[in-house]
């Protein structure tokens, strides 16, 4: 009897759980800045800008770099945890628990409209406007290019002769590919690659960050899904495959707003940051975070005042 | 919400091929498996033995320290120092087996050593004085006696193994994990949440069959269940009257 009961309690303890997450709506982010705890805290007052971050380096880092150059010039900015991929953190954005994020414009488009054929930045960014949401702005694209790539090794680029990714294809079951669990389901990852190349790896792993490269690099994987500006393909002699089909578009930095923030002091603001990052000062600044182990603020602060945006 | 997820879960597509239900159910029970019987093959001699002589009781407390450690973060480390001397799947699944025995161990060992300490002192004694040795005083008596302590560390070690091993995911290892951290990625809310039920379902069933197993092995006489226990005297002191009549 008592087995029986305590069984009937886990039963209504699992319902009333389940209930409690369902409240009408499929998604946990919801409720806005309450709801998930690893987006930026702190005071967020009226005037305060909380920016967001994917859950990879070069975006905590170009998030902290757009936070010092806001308080630098008597904006009040907060940053937090790294939030997800693009995937959680629109719906982040969407829903108000943060004001501004580091954007690609490519990828970012491609995540819109994944028929998407644009792929010179000016034409890139024209379409991209049409398709934002209502409520949300983007502000000058920066110099700064950061692609995603089909990588391999020096080893395996030679053993196969690889110049293009259309070249790996014809090694498709011998291949494990290594990515973000993301890069499954996007235009701008296997599916594309697989309209475009016909590469179907024969095996997939999902991994984070810097694991991706270390995969690569030892092997558990023989391509990999790695950002040009990553400091890995310099330190570990990676082969970045040629993409002549374009699965990867022209990928410019870009910040991404809620209109409701985007006041004109902090489009100038932002906008003056724009302008001054270059694909070789990320690449200089990501290796700084990946490979010197510094920390992400002290590289903004340092951008920052560097380039006399202080 | 909760419509959609039960269409997930019986969504016969769903359960197919190498990224299915099935595929994926099959792997998580083979980490847990594997997890608790390499845990058990350690820590229920080592238990026993610490039980039965009463020294070196001071690893039960270091055992149980360990349940302080982070499983995810223990996970990334001993990943990160495999990577480079394992090959293939190999590199991710040993630091998940690895981190999944660190988990099993110290209730199991718990539940060994509290099993055998515990023992009626008089049936020990009575064992001793008809003249056994210290060895068969333990495996005779003290083990026989320790089983459901013993039972209930496995239990408590499984169910913290099977919820645990959907950390596996984060490594790339498959297991049940896959639907929370490729639904997460993908915001995929109504995988996750199928994902998620699956787990608990599983720790259900898994600790059903454990307990069934617990009830056909311990000996009728050590059962906790009360009523089964009462029965069984009525009907023998039933049976002893009838004789007598």
């Amino acid at each position: 009897m008592k087995r029986t009961l305590s069984v009937a309690a886990l039963g209504i303890a699992a319902a009333l759980t389940l209930s409690a997450c369902g409240g009408g709506s499929d998604n946990p982010l919801s409720k806005g800045s309450s709801a998930a705890g690893n987006v930026p805290t702190g005071s967020a007052g009226a005037g305060t800008i909380r920016v967001g971050a994917a859950n990879f380096p070069e975006s905590e880092l170009i998030a902290a770099i757009y936070a010092e150059a806001l308080k630098a010039k008597g904006v009040k900015a907060t940053t937090g945890d790294p939030i997800g991929a693009r995937e959680v953190y629109l719906k982040a954005l969407q829903q108000g628990s943060i004001d501004l994020v580091p954007e690609y414009a490519y990828s970012l488009l491609t995540f819109y409209d994944s028929s998407a054929t644009q792929t010179a930045p000016d034409a890139v960014r024209a379409a991209l406007v049409k398709k934002l949401p209502a409520g949300e702005m983007i502000l000058d694209a920066a110099p700064a290019q950061d692609s995603n790539t089909v990588t391999v090794t020096k080893a395996t680029a030679d053993k196969w002769g690889l110049k293009t990714i259309g070249d790996l294809a014809k090694h498709s079951s011998e291949v494990t590919f290594a990515a973000p669990s993301e890069f499954q389901g996007r235009e701008q990852g296997l599916k594309g690659l697989k309209r475009k190349y016909n590469l179907v790896p024969k095996n997939f792993r999902a991994l984070q960050g810097t694991a991706i490269a270390q995969a690569l690099k030892n092997n558990q994987a023989q391509a990999a899904n790695i950002f040009t500006t990553d400091p890995s393909i310099k330190a570990d002699g990676f082969v970045v495959l040629q993409d002549p089909k374009h699965v990867f578009g022209s990928d410019n930095v870009i910040p991404l707003i809620s209109k409701s923030k985007a006041s004109k002091q902090v489009q100038t603001i932002l906008n003056a940051v724009q302008a001054k990052l270059t694909t070789p000062k990320l690449a200089a600044m990501d290796k700084q975070v990946q490979v010197d182990h510094k920390d992400v603020s002290s590289v903004a602060e340092q951008f920052i005042s560097s380039n006399g945006l202080s | 919400m909760i419509g959609q997820v039960w269409r997930w879960l019986l969504d016969g597509t769903n359960w197919q091929g190498g990224t299915g239900i099935t595929h994926r159910l099959v792997e998580h029970l083979q980490y847990t498996g594997e997890s608790v019987l390499i845990a058990a093959v350690i820590a229920l001699p080592i238990g026993a033995v610490i039980g039965h002589s009463g020294r070196g009781k001071w690893l039960i407390a270091v055992a149980n320290a360990f349940r302080a450690i982070p499983s995810l973060g223990l996970l990334f480390v001993v990943a990160m120092w495999f990577v480079s001397r394992l090959t293939g799947d190999a590199a991710y699944l040993v630091p998940t087996i690895i981190v999944l025995v660190i988990l099993a161990i110290p209730p199991l060992l718990a539940g060994a050593y509290s099993g055998v300490s515990e023992v009626d002192p008089a049936a020990r004694d009575a064992a001793f004085g008809m003249g056994m040795t210290g060895p068969q005083v333990l495996a005779r008596v003290e083990l026989p006696c320790a089983l459901p302590l013993i039972f209930s560390g496995l239990r408590s070690a499984t169910l913290q193994v099977i919820a645990t091993a959907t950390i596996a995911a984060a490594i790339s290892v498959g297991g049940l994990g896959r639907f929370l951290i490729d639904g997460l990625a993908n915001s995929d809310y109504i995988q996750m949440a199928g994902g998620a039920i699956l787990v608990a379902a599983l720790a259900l069933v898994v600790d059903g069959v454990l307990a069934a197993l617990q009830h056909l092995v311990v000996p009728g006489g050590l059962r906790s269940t009360g009523p089964s226990r009462r029965k069984r005297r009525t009907a023998a002191a039933a049976a002893q009257s009838a004789h007598a009549a």
